[in-house]
């Protein structure tokens, strides 16, 4: 499987905060990367890192060939990074048809407003927002709103995605549903790498896990290894996890 | 020396701008809001001394006393009514609603006291003294010396009293304070009054020292704006720092490149600072 | 094109008549509002598309003043010495804007503000060039009568006023007015999808500014004669900011309506009332921001509000 993202010992510091400490993995294509760890481990700083909203201290970032450790966030957008927050941020003036546009409009070369509106409307029917595409973004649920940062995301045309915490706040249906599209878009092709919680669901979802604390990669494997790995049951899962998933093997 | 005479007046001038930006500078750190009438309160207050000068023959320091009431009561009650209504609107309406203000008040002076350059010259004169081997106007050296006390009393309210910790927790984190029982609107007046002030109490001073007239305004509030950026928001260090800095610079720029340029430097050290360190010399990030 | 657009150009091409139904008086007051609709409109673009509120009106203004004052005394047309200005005031904005654009909410407001004084002094003090303080005299560009030139100048600041709102219209239906309202909303989302959020601003900082200038290099040729504390007035910044919270829409249309009734306003009623004019001028601003919230009615700004209180 080729390589689409490689981190070589990627490192930053805010004023006095370490973190990422020589941060090294890559992703393959196609892959479905878990990125867990406890809270603080820096999980979005490594996504911001990355899509070059925090630009790395030191190291190098090689995406699809090409060094985007020095890149700007608007240049990575076009280059198909693409990535959904944590907390979400639609442009809430908009309707949600006009929030996916726009990101089909700026992200992709040669698009007209129109054609973006076009293209946007498939976007949000495969989210499953087509009712909602002519309300207003801040009228929006929670959950729909998420929906709608994905329907962003994909407008994008990426070739990785940054999933974070798409299931923070939403119900268990919710996120059944969550989890259904995330099957989808792994199955068209888009390399994934998510920031997930949800042990459940990363189990489910991910080919392969990579754990974050306190800024350092301490584990990189399958998920089976990576769930019995004692470094991450520590910093992490806990002993009852690590008890309850052994037994059912 | 010319290094001593720069020196000393860069702390004379220093003080003095220290004292005209502070008010400004408190009630933009706590409020967040650019208070345009800043400019005429201090010239309402330079004309309140000579007034009373002309008309009493009553020395500038003991106005102050009488200014600092008058002029609190006139920034609360400012805030309360009116201000106070738009006080969570976007900073093109706060803006242009105390330029307004400004012109309100700048306009009645000029009709009031006409535009002519008024000076308050004390009978009998004071003459000078040498510090340092600098002749240093007395005037001046007690304008300087009120200065001070004003900003350490400043000071004082600030770290000791229940309402300056009240003002200051509102400062740095409006709505923790409010979770601690603040009662903000209050506050918000409080500082304002506190604002409007020492910008009369500066006034005063100012009367001793530079020629009064409504037209000054726009010079006093540039020098303040200055101030706050190249020292930081809401803090009297900051007004210190930030206004010996101008000083140090301007006495610099005047003595090298000559005092034509001394605004155009201020402005130009104005933008150079909002660009590379906004919240100045000892202000911190996030006061937008 | 939406109805609003329409109704402004509607607007605009209906005061093209005004020479028609009065003489020399009237001409000038249509002539001051198609200038102050010109700083009205312009300032529509980065102020009310992409949410930076400039007060660097003055600054553009003043600068295009002086340029086409400059030119003109080297014994250039006034066509090309207001298109310099133009060109001018474009690439210096857009230059600026790179750099102070970096800056958001009340520092960039402070450093627009400041923008007007820097420039002030720099003309006061390159005496040679500008004649500094003392002014700079401005050869006539017609030398016909008083009503002629009148008319001409009419004219000229008429045709400005058209090329301002195609220009607003154009941009309001264009990618660049869409990116635009998405950096208003949201500028860090903005970056994120793929917007060159500094190359936006950019442009649109030069836009609002290169009308402005030619309208004060044309103000320069219809006065005569300029000094800087003239050009150079902060008033030139608030009053156009005053006429669009006045139209009440926040709309290109708003802006234009806004100007028209400031200036009917100002000449009506204060022309009796000279030596507190400015003091009148203070209490409709007041009046206008506490008491006619509606007034201020469009989305954008009321977006503005609320996303303000949660700061």
């Amino acid at each position: 499987m080729s390589e689409i993202l490689r981190l070589n010992a990627v490192s930053r510091r805010f004023s006095g905060l370490q973190a990422l400490r020589e941060v090294t993995f890559s992703v393959g294509k196609g892959e479905v990367l878990g990125l867990i760890g406890p809270n603080g481990a820096g999980k979005t700083t490594l996504v911001n890192t990355v899509c070059g909203v925090t630009p790395a201290n030191s190291g190098a970032i090689i995406f699809d060939g090409r060094d985007i450790t020095r890149i700007k966030t608007y240049q990575a957008a076009r280059l198909g990074l693409s990535r959904t927050f944590q907390i979400v941020q639609p442009f809430a003036e908009f309707t949600a048809l006009d929030n996916v546009a726009a990101a089909a409009l700026f992200s992709q070369a040669g698009e007209s407003i129109k054609s973006a509106r076009e293209e946007a409307r498939a976007h949000l029917a495969f989210v499953g927002l087509e009712s909602q595409a002519m309300q207003p973004a801040a009228t929006l649920t929670l959950a729909m709103r998420k929906r709608l940062e994905l329907a962003k995301a994909l407008a994008m045309k990426p070739k990785l995605l940054f999933l974070d915490e798409v299931n923070a706040g939403l119900n268990s249906a919710e996120v059944e549903r969550a989890t259904e599209l995330i099957h989808q878009l792994a199955s068209s092709g888009i390399t994934i790498v998510m920031i997930e919680h949800l042990m459940k669901v990363v189990l489910n979802v991910c080919t392969r896990i990579i754990v974050l604390h306190n800024g350092q990669l301490i584990a990189d494997g399958t998920p089976r290894d990576v769930i019995s790995n004692p470094a991450v049951v520590d910093a992490y899962l806990g002993q009852q996890y690590a008890q309850r998933n052994a037994a059912h093997g | 020396m010319l290094a001593a005479q720069i020196v000393i007046n860069a702390l004379v001038l220093g003080s003095l701008y220290a004292c005209i930006a502070i008010g400004f500078s408190l009630v933009w750190g706590v409020l967040n809001v650019i208070n345009l009438i800043h400019g005429s309160m201090i010239v309402l207050g330079a004309y309140l001394a000579w007034g009373l000068y002309q008309a009493l023959a009553v020395s500038p320091w003991y106005v102050l006393p009488v200014a600092v009431p008058l002029f609190f009561v006139f920034g609360y009650l400012l805030q309360r009514l009116l201000l106070n209504r738009v006080i969570s609107a976007p900073v093109l309406v706060t803006l242009t609603l105390t330029f307004g203000l400004d012109l309100i008040l700048n306009n009645a002076m000029i009709y009031f006291f006409k535009a002519d350059y008024r000076k308050l010259t004390l009978k009998p004169p004071l003459g000078s003294v040498s510090l340092f081997g600098v002749v240093v106007p007395v005037d001046r050296l007690i304008a300087t010396v009120l200065a001070l006390a004003l900003t350490g009393l400043l000071y004082i309210l600030l770290r000791r009293s229940r309402v300056g910790r009240a003002i200051v927790a509102v400062r740095l984190d409006r709505d923790a304070a409010v979770l601690m029982g603040v009662d903000v609107k209050s506050i918000y007046a409080i500082a304002f009054g506190i604002g409007a002030a020492l910008a009369g109490s500066a006034g005063v001073l100012m009367a001793l020292i530079f020629p009064i007239s409504a037209l000054t305004s726009t010079a006093y509030l540039d020098k303040a704006f200055v101030v706050c950026v190249l020292g930081g928001l809401g803090s009297v260090s900051g007004a210190l720092a930030g206004g010996l800095l101008l000083a140090l610079a301007e006495g610099i720029g005047s003595a090298t490149i000559g005092p034509a340029y001394a605004t155009t430097l201020s402005f130009a050290m104005l933008i150079v600072f909002l660009l590379v360190r906004p919240q100045g010399l000892l202000g911190r990030k996030g006061f937008e | 094109m939406t109805r609003a657009n329409l109704a402004l150009l509607i607007l605009v091409a209906c005061l093209a008549a005004l020479p028609l139904f009065g003489g020399a008086y009237a001409l000038r007051l249509g002539t001051m509002a198609c200038m102050y609709a010109v700083l009205a409109l312009s300032w529509n673009v980065v102020g009310g598309f992409a949410g930076y509120p400039s007060f660097a009106t003055a600054a553009f203004f003043g600068f295009g003043a002086y340029v086409t004052g400059v030119l003109l005394n080297a014994g250039v047309s006034l066509t090309v010495a207001t298109l310099a200005a133009l060109a001018g005031g474009f690439l210096l904005a857009g230059l600026l804007g790179v750099v102070l654009l970096r800056l958001r909410g009340h520092y960039f407001a402070i450093a627009s503000l400041s923008l007007v004084g820097v420039l002030r002094e720099l003309v006061n003090n390159a005496t040679d060039l500008t004649g500094g303080g003392m002014g700079l005299n401005i050869p006539l560009a017609s030398g016909s009568s008083i009503l002629a030139d009148a008319t001409f100048f009419f004219y000229a600041m008429w045709g400005l006023l058209l090329a301002t709102a195609l220009m607003l219209v154009t941009v309001s239906i264009s990618k660049l007015g869409f990116g635009l309202v998405c950096i208003r909303q949201n500028e860090t989302a903005a970056n994120m999808i793929g917007l060159n959020a500094t190359l936006y601003k950019s442009m649109a900082f030069g836009l609002s500014a290169c009308f402005v200038a030619a309208a004060g290099g044309v103000y320069a040729a219809w006065v005569h004669y300029i000094d800087p504390s003239d050009v150079f007035d902060i008033l030139y910044s608030v009053k156009p900011i005053v006429m669009t919270l006045m139209g009440g829409l926040g709309s290109p249309l708003g802006a234009l309506c806004g100007a028209l009734l400031y200036l009917a306003l100002e000449e009506v009623v204060w022309r009796n009332y000279i030596q507190i004019h400015s003091g009148v001028l203070g209490l409709l601003i007041v009046a206008l921001l506490l008491l006619l919230p509606h007034g201020i009615v469009s989305l954008r700004i009321t977006g503005l509000w609320r996303r303000a209180k949660h700061v």
